[in-house]
């Protein structure tokens, strides 16, 4: 029997503490199309796809609202097995491969073909048969072929390159009994351009076979060149599916970026005139930093004194490696010049006591002594740079830092028992309180926050956000916001840096079109705009 | 109850134990004045060895089971002291100055070693200490000591044991003791230097750089993003530890009377390690009153058990048995469960 559908998801809603993170979405897959799901960061995908195979995550956080089915039957799965035994294959964005076992074997892991034995006869138990190998390279060549890879099944996994690991993935896939549906997440990612290409053909090839195909992908243009309809996700919520032939690729960027509501835009921005008149108090040449995941590849960028900069972009396109280059905490290389002076990059110190002060995006790994009271996390970075809180003796000062602690505490509101509470009991926005709090004891001239308002409560991000723009307002002090979260940059900075692909795509104004945002996230704005901003 | 909290049920727990025996030790007829003397002796000459264990958990490089450098580095002060047959308190002072410098050399150099192998110190640390004690068994034959009271009367190198009778043997016992009627005797001296070690360990706790040191161990990637040199300060607590470890080894050594060449520091930093464990710290926290409170109650344990031991059960080497179980069952303990507040 034939259904119409491989896939439906119907009115799928998935709140997590009492935090919406899926509102409503709708998804129907015919056998043989090829349909995509776009959407930023944090739009939804992920955890979508997460219900789709039955992820414990869902269910030990209680569960989801609405229907799942696979090839007309109902399912609430309990794990992935389930789901992959009904015909659904998913090709990770990580390979999962293991690298001293030949293509045939990884192809055939977990589902080796074997033959009796002596031993096997005798304890009548599966397990102790022979692999047969010969059987197990002909099913793997055949799933190869499928892919239009030419390339010897018995050849180690550990020597190919990445590219082919890719494809290894997906024969892998492809080779199961009854396979229906496959997810593609983010399958190009760590691709070349010509392998994409390759990749992408493949797709078609498995899809003419009748077997359906979810993409997940930032890359507009693979998604307006394969697939036949789109799904696109904001936040949650369903915004529409389209067929591909009635979208161009700017409306799909303007629908995926959307104009969100709760934080409105920068109402007194600087105009154009008065940033010219600002001085540079911080000029980037050529930045090169090694983070991995978060590669700089090349930034030249200059910050205005009293400006707030918004540095925008997709995860893994070396927004965050910007910030952490610039203050030391990954390998970097360039030219960074502070009010003028060339700053040694590779010297955290240094730039420290040159009031440029940090908040970084991994509050708990590296952003807090976690063990540590509050008072001792606040004043920590200035007693060890700059020796304030230090008594004659070159004791600790404890009042001091006592009395400090509180006047932070009562200033950016942290809920806590006192000033001697460690900062692992409290809350994340009153963890993020304390991470700012302690970068304003060092009285910066350049502030980088990177992720300000990652995983604490709203309350609290207009808080943190309502900080910010204070700061640059009265106190003149100049900030570099890194956000992934567009519309809180849109809120509150003077212009916004978008990076993609490791390089500076451009800079835009808070104030422009969805459309152009969107481009530029997904690196194709010259493409379809032209000329460099 | 907020004190219960502190202390940690398993240290309320032995101390409950600890108590008993004192109990049953009065009940047994045991003497007990001479009892509470041989405690406070033992804790005098163990604090010094627990509070090394410090600087090195602070600084994140974990239990310093290499503690056999330190010790090494104070026998090396004492046996030089004898050599130039320095005495009295004068040779105290000047093993120390022999010790101290020679655990700075020792203590960076493997201070250098434990940076290149981070995420496994404790186990590294366990076969360094064991080696450093081997290749001083060597050193011992062949150093060209000549002092009469630390040869052979033939053949080649020092004696196993070396007595400190005539040299510095008991000088900060000695020193101050206020005995009383009943046998009890109570060391002043020796309970004095534990104390000021303590209180300048404290007081450079205290300071920008000892804040610093435990930074870095708390969190080493937090430490980097406040400009700290992580690598650094883990050898400064890798040093303090091995210099801490040397003067607790020549204070051991005036206390017992004794120097143990050899083989003897091969397992020293185990009651050591036990100590502090018992006191309630954990391979990543460490305080000063862990190291009191640990002390007090391993070395007072030991101390007190052997005897109550031996009264129930007849002769033999009971007691020692009784002894390792007890040490090394603490340290087992220690190492699975959490520490204190």
């Amino acid at each position: 029997m034939q259904n119409e559908y491989v896939l439906q998801m119907k009115d799928i809603q998935k709140e997590y503490y009492g935090n919406h993170v899926l509102k409503g979405i709708n998804l129907n897959i015919k056998p043989g199309e090829i349909h995509a799901i776009v959407g930023e960061n944090g739009a939804g995908k992920s955890t979508l796809m997460n219900i789709l195979f039955g992820m414990r995550v869902i269910h030990d956080t209680g569960g989801f609202q609405g229907e799942v089915i696979i090839d007309g039957k109902k399912v609430i799965a309990k794990s992935s097995e389930e789901v992959m035994q009904l015909g659904v294959g998913m090709v990770h964005q990580e390979f999962m491969l293991i690298p001293d076992f030949t293509i045939a074997e990884n192809i055939k892991l977990n589902r080796e073909i074997t033959k009796e034995n002596f031993v096997s006869k005798t304890f009548n138990n599966q397990s102790l048969e022979f692999l047969n190998r010969k059987l197990m390279n002909e099913e793997a060549k055949v799933a190869l072929d499928t892919l239009g890879m030419d390339i010897k099944e018995t050849t180690k996994v550990a020597v190919l390159p990445i590219g082919h690991k890719q494809f290894i993935e997906i024969a892998r896939e492809i080779d199961k009994k009854g396979i229906k549906l496959l997810v593609f997440d983010e399958p190009t990612a760590v691709l070349t351009e010509s392998e994409a290409e390759n990749l992408l053909k493949s797709m078609k090839v498995l899809a003419n076979k009748g077997i359906g195909i979810l993409f997940i992908t930032h890359r507009l243009d693979e998604v307006k060149s394969v697939t036949d309809n789109i799904t696109i996700i904001r936040d949650g919520e369903h915004i529409k599916t389209v067929e591909t032939t009635d979208v161009t690729v700017e409306e799909i960027a303007g629908l995926m970026v959307g104009r969100q509501i709760t934080i409105s835009q920068n109402e007194d921005m600087k105009s154009a005139s008065e940033m010219d008149a600002l001085d540079t108090i911080l000029d980037v040449k050529n930045l090169k930093v090694h983070m991995p995941g978060e590669e700089v590849k090349g930034i030249d960028l200059e910050v205005k004194k009293g400006e707030i900069l918004g540095i925008a972009g997709l995860a893994g396109h070396g927004k965050i490696g910007i910030a952490n280059g610039i203050m030391g905490l990954h390998k970097a290389s360039g030219e960074v010049k502070f009010k003028g002076e060339p700053l040694a990059i590779q010297n955290t110190k240094d730039s420290l006591a040159k009031n440029i002060a940090f908040v970084s995006e991994d509050r708990k790994g590296v952003g807090l002594l976690l063990d540590g009271s509050i008072e001792d996390n606040i004043m920590i970075t200035s007693m060890q740079v700059k020796r304030q809180f230090l008594n004659g003796l070159g004791l600790i000062n404890k009042p001091k830092v006592r009395k400090h602690a509180l006047e932070m505490i009562e200033q950016l509101d942290i809920r806590c028992t006192g000033p001697t509470q460690a900062t692992r009991r409290l809350s994340g926005g009153n963890q993020q309180k304390v991470c700012l709090a302690r970068a304003l004891t060092q009285e910066p001239e350049l502030l980088f926050v990177s992720e300000p308002t990652r995983g604490i409560d709203i309350g609290a991000k207009k808080l943190v956000l309502d900080y910010l723009t204070m700061l640059a307002k009265d106190h003149n002090v100049t900030v570099v916001v890194t956000s992934s979260e567009l519309a809180e940059l849109r809120a509150v900075c003077d212009r916004i840096a978008i990076i993609a692909e490791g390089r500076l795509e451009g800079i835009l104004l808070p104030s422009a079109e969805d459309v152009e945002f969107g481009l530029m996230m997904s690196g194709e704005y010259h493409k379809y705009k032209g000329g460099n901003s | 109850m907020n004190l219960v909290k502190r202390l940690g049920l398993p240290r309320i727990i032995i101390i409950v134990f600890f108590v008993l025996l004192w109990f049953v030790a009065g009940a047994k007829s045991l003497p007990v004045p001479l009892l509470m003397k041989d405690s406070l002796v033992r804790i005098g000459m163990n604090l010094i060895m627990v509070l090394a264990m410090v600087p090195a958990i602070r600084s994140g490089i974990g239990l310093n089971f290499a503690l056999p450098i330190g010790i090494i580095c104070g026998i090396l002060g004492g046996v030089m002291a004898i050599e130039f047959e320095i005495i009295g308190l004068a040779g105290f002072l000047y093993a120390l100055a022999i010790a101290i410098p020679l655990s700075v050399a020792f203590g960076w150099i493997y201070g250098i070693m434990l940076n290149r192998i981070k995420g496994s110190e404790m186990l590294v640390s366990t076969y360094v200490g064991f080696s450093i004690v081997s290749l001083f068994c060597i050193a011992w034959i062949v150093l060209p000591f000549t002092s009469d009271e630390m040869r052979w009367p033939i053949g080649e190198g020092l004696r196993t044991v070396v007595s400190l009778e005539s040299t510095f043997g008991g000088i900060l016992n000695k020193f101050w003791a206020i005995p009383f009627s009943n046998g009890f005797i109570f060391p002043t001296g020796l309970i004095l230097f534990g104390a000021f070690i303590c209180l300048v360990y404290y007081l450079f706790s205290q300071t920008r750089v000892g804040i610093a040191m435990k930074t870095v161990g708390d969190n080493p990637k937090f430490a980097a993003a406040t400009g700290l040199n992580v690598d650094r300060y883990r050898i400064l607590g890798t040093i303090l530890s091995t210099v801490l470890g040397a003067i607790g080894m020549v204070v051991f050594a005036q206390s017992f009377g004794y120097i143990q060449l050899y083989t003897a520091p091969l397992m020293m930093a185990f009651p050591a390690v036990a100590a502090i464990l018992i006191g309630g710290a954990t391979a990543k926290k460490a305080n000063i009153s862990f190291v009191i409170i640990g002390t007090i109650l391993f070395q007072g344990l030991l101390t007190i058990s052997l005897p109550v031991a031996s009264s129930f059960f007849e002769g033999g080497n009971i007691s020692e048995v009784i002894r390792m179980i007890v040490q090394n069952g603490i340290i087992l303990y220690a190492l699975a469960q959490g520490g204190g507040e």
